[in-house]
């Protein structure tokens, strides 16, 4: 074969060749720190990063990152792409978009479908299904069928499959024993690559949250709203801090709150206990004041919390205790918002908002965030390809961010299925303008390719 | 409700400025006098009169008749107010809201009512007390007594005493009060 | 209900006397709202505030529709959004809406188009204002100082469930902005988890209470509460805060007993007590349909620009 610039166009036409993209003029930030450099990109992979600047070759998709960060993928360790049984909020196709042009080039994918993604033959569909998204698509599996919580899914099963977290999210498992198992049953399974498998709780006592729509306190009182108080939350992660201490068994906690929960996971990682934990976009910003219109698009569960809780988010992030922050992005369609506050379905949408609001409010340099949005959650997630260096030889997860680009949330504009973002409106700095998956540019200019 | 109030309610929100003095206190207490003879002369006495203020702008020449009536027979008649905010045929075009009470004294079955208001003008306003009247009771004759009639009638009203009539410009204004008669414009308050 | 502030509720006020009056004719009935509509949409049943503001529309000569909504119908699938747009295709020029969820009707007002008017006839825990409106009206009635005073250091007490009550909701935002001091009474179980921002004050002893008291006002104690754990027994509640006749005694000979219906007798107040002269319960219901003939009035006929009431 020729070489690739020798090809006439006839020949491009005939024949399909490794992509070449080029990404010109930005800035290299990974966890090795920032520098300027022109990447080269060939076949899926990065082929050159130069220093010096690169020549550009003939015929590559050359991509503008003058002024950009290039920085590797963004991995989001929480998304619903409500696929299967949801289809008319989301589909894996509509998620993964929104994704891409969010900045990801991973998502995991929560096993709250219809069905549950809780047996092989599930997650063998959504992974079909992601194969044709705009992102890698990880799936996350249950912990126990359908999420009743009453039996253990069969997690060695699914771990053949390449599943590493499983989460009951949406709700937490109640029964203290059935988690203590799970948890001892986890320790020993093991994936294709020969790494372990995770188990992620949604921290919400059953019976202290039973019926709260939002944050109880001052503001659910004033609005008449049976709400969830901060232990519903609390009492599950120092349950679970013990359960894991008494199995001896690494745990993630799913969206972190409240200041008490964070002063938990705080204490722990100082006795050097095995846990991670996450935190959402909107509980670094929003508080439960946000209802007093009540608009379900501010229903979320966890809910919106106080400004103090706020503020120990924003410093659990600050001081690593919290690991990642994930979106936990939740579509719904029109009709399961447009219902009586305490019927709405709760969760908002986050994956096209949450680096640039990650990089409006949190006071962090932006190789911080990065860090928070990309190689963390990778390593949570057991990602092999994402959230790697900026280096040579590498997969070409990539995205191309501009940071002081300034825009407006448009929720009509978004490439999710549903509308439901409590930020728009809003104004934020930060946007992407380019993502690249395996070498493909999923993303340029901001708008989406496929 | 008095043509002021009303010009003074908002959205028509502007200030009455004063033109021309038509009828002087003088004027308005003797047209008062010949008022009340001509009510006592047409119902050969006061036997069976109500005399019904409108609010608010009819109860002072309401009260200045029943006094007259009074000094001049030696013996008084019931004194009634009507707001007629409820009644009228406007509601919705613009705010009405009720200035005063209603307060009608005796059941006006078998009655001669005599209504009063200052100033007479489309004839709505006489209209919906008309209506507002039936609901007290089936009224064997009904009478309108004015301090001045300034014409511009939109229904078929005529009064049965006048104490002047006065020939006017739509857009004019007219303020009757026990202190006189004053011809005058709404100025329009430019916006706070 | 505190949107309104104390100008707003006392111009209510003052349009509710007019509409006493004319609800003590022989005739009880004027034209002010005719052609108008008035839709009645309960997704929760409560016959006495339906009937109030039916009459209320009726005796303005609006036309009224009902439109009843039991909790079967809303499972069979339409929501709340296509229900309310459905109603207000019919050209409707108000809606009074119930729901047992908080809020709904101001997600109503954000659906319809602004000509409609929303009238919000309580929801959920959140709000019942017309309640409150009445409430206010029946206290200045009968121990006001005359307009303009509203119910100028008046000690109203609240007593019983407030934490899932609409009505203490809406009567606390209206009784202080009329100048009154109150106090909630009632156990920890039954008051809202947090106070904060709420101008009152809270006892759990209602004795010590009652021979200063201007106002007793009993709320409905719904049986269910039981079953929730918040309270232990029935028995327990009436003789810890409930207002029975030896309690009735502490209170001042011109104290009056209020209670927003419909009462558990022998629940929250005793049998003979609810009949005393100081029980002015009777002329509360009395009192709701000229107080929402004055708020329908206010929206639909005044021409005056009202947010949702």
């Amino acid at each position: 074969m020729p070489p690739f610039e020798d090809l006439t166009d006839d020949d491009l036409a005939r024949i399909s060749l490794p992509a070449v993209t080029f990404l010109h003029g930005g800035t290299v930030i990974d966890a090795d720190g920032p520098r300027r450099a022109d990447v080269l990109i060939r076949g899926g992979r990065i082929e050159a990063v130069g220093l010096q600047g690169l020549d550009v070759p003939r015929r590559a998709q050359v991509l503008d990152a003058t002024g950009c960060v290039v920085a590797p993928g963004l991995v989001d360790l929480h998304t619903h792409l409500r696929q299967p049984g949801r289809e008319e909020a989301e589909t894996v196709e509509s998620g993964s978009r929104a994704a891409a042009l969010g900045g990801y080039t991973a998502v995991v994918a929560m096993p709250n479908t219809e069905p549950a993604i809780d047996c092989a033959a599930v997650v063998k569909e959504v992974q079909e299904l992601g194969r044709d998204a705009c992102c890698e698509v990880a799936v996350a599996g249950a912990i126990t069928v359908g999420r009743a919580g009453t039996q253990l899914a069969p997690m060695a099963e699914m771990a053949a499959l390449g599943v590493r977290i499983f989460t009951d999210d949406g709700t937490g498992v109640a029964d203290t024993r059935l988690m203590r198992r799970a948890l001892e049953y986890s320790s020993t399974v093991s994936r294709p690559d020969g790494t372990g498998v995770l188990l992620a709780q949604h921290c919400e006592d059953a019976s202290m949250a039973a019926g709260g729509a939002m944050h109880e306190g001052e503001w659910s009182s004033r609005l008449g709203i049976p709400g969830q108080p901060h232990e519903a939350e609390e009492l599950m992660v120092m349950r679970d801090l013990a359960l894991a201490r008494l199995t001896g068994t690494p745990i993630h906690f799913l969206h972190l709150s409240t200041a008490g929960s964070v002063e938990l996971v705080r204490r722990a990682k100082a006795a050097g206990q095995a846990v991670t934990a996450e935190a959402t976009p909107h509980h670094f910003t929003l508080t439960h004041a946000a209802v007093a219109g009540y608009d379900p698009v501010f229903k979320v569960h966890p809910p919106l919390r106080t400004e103090a809780d706020v503020q120990a988010i924003r410093r659990g992030l600050a001081d690593g205790t919290i690991d990642a922050i994930a979106t936990d992005h939740a579509p719904h369609a029109a009709e399961a918002k447009e219902a009586p506050f305490d019927e709405a379905a709760p969760g908002m949408l986050g994956l096209e908002t949450a680096l640039a609001l990650a990089l409006t409010e949190l006071a962090l340099p932006i190789a911080d965030v990065l860090a928070l949005m990309s190689w963390r959650p990778a390593t949570i997630a057991g990602l092999a390809d994402q959230g790697r260096p900026v280096a040579a030889g590498e997969w070409a997860n990539l995205c191309v961010v501009d940071p002081a680009a300034t825009w407006t949330v448009d929720a009509t504009r978004l490439a999710s299925k549903s509308t439901n973002t409590p930020f728009a409106g809003r104004q934020l700095t930060g946007k992407v303008r380019h993502t690249v998956w395996r070498g493909e540019a999923v993303v340029v200019d901001g708008e989406a390719q496929r | 409700m008095a043509e002021r109030e009303r010009a003074l309610a908002p959205p028509y929100g502007g200030v009455f400025v004063a033109r021309a003095q038509v009828m002087s206190a003088e004027d308005v207490h003797r047209a008062t006098w010949r008022m009340a003879h001509e009510i006592i002369e047409r119902n050969h006495g006061t036997e069976d009169v109500v005399i019904v203020g409108l609010q608010t702008g009819g109860v002072w020449l309401a009260k200045a008749l029943l006094e007259v009536i009074e000094t001049v027979t030696g013996s008084g008649v019931p004194l009634g107010t009507l707001d007629v905010a409820f009644y009228r045929d406007d509601i919705g075009l613009r705010p009405v809201l009720p200035q005063s009470a209603t307060h009608i004294p005796v059941e006006l079955t078998g009655h001669t009512v005599v209504l009063v208001d200052d100033v007479l003008f489309t004839g709505r306003t006489v209209r919906a007390a008309l209506n507002a009247l039936v609901d007290y009771g089936r009224a064997r004759a009904v009478q309108l007594a004015v301090m001045v009639d300034r014409g511009h009638r939109e229904l078929p009203i005529r009064p049965d005493y006048v104490g002047r009539n006065l020939p006017t410009r739509r857009d004019e204004m007219v303020d009757a009060s026990p202190e006189g008669v004053v011809l005058g414009d709404m100025v329009r308050r430019s916006a706070p | 209900m505190g949107e309104l502030g104390r100008s707003g509720i006392e111009e209510v006020l003052a349009l509710t006397d007019r509409f006493v009056e004319v609800n003590e004719r022989s005739i009880p009935k004027v034209p002010a709202l005719r052609g108008k509509t008035v839709v009645s949409l309960f997704y929760e049943d409560s016959t006495r505030t339906r009937l109030s503001f039916e009459t209320a529309a009726r005796r303005l000569s609006a036309d009224v529709m009902s439109f009843s909504v039991s909790s079967s119908s809303v499972n069979k699938g339409e929501s709340l959004r296509d229900t309310v747009e459905t109603i207000e295709a019919m050209g409707v020029d108000a809606i009074v809406v119930r729901h047992k969820s908080s809020g709904v009707p101001w997600q109503l007002s954000g659906w319809v188009q602004p000509r409609t008017s929303v009238v919000n006839a309580g929801d959920g825990w959140h709000e019942h204002p017309t309640q409150a409106l009445l409430d206010c009206y029946t206290i200045r009635e009968k121990r006001g100082g005359g307009d303009g005073s509203g119910l100028a250091g008046l000690r109203i007490a609240i007593v019983g469930d407030i934490r899932h009550s609409r009505v203490a909701r809406s009567d606390v935002s209206a009784f202080t902005a009329l100048g009154a001091e109150v106090t909630l009474v009632a156990p920890p179980t039954l008051l809202p988890p947090s106070l904060d921002g709420w101008p009152v004050q809270v006892s759990h002893d209602l004795d010590a209470l009652l021979p200063g008291l201007d106002v007793v006002y009993l709320l409905r104690l719904q049986q269910e509460r039981m079953i929730e754990a918040l309270l232990p027994s029935l028995r327990e509640y009436t003789a810890t805060y409930g207002l029975t006749a030896r309690r009735a005694e502490l209170l001042r000979p011109d104290a009056l007993i209020m209670h927003p219906g419909p009462v558990n007798r022998g629940v929250e107040v005793a049998a003979d007590v609810a009949d005393l002269p100081s029980s002015v319960i009777t002329r509360q219901v009395q009192n709701g349909v000229a107080v929402r003939m004055a708020v329908l009035y206010l929206l639909l006929g005044s021409g005056v620009d009202r947010a949702a009431l």
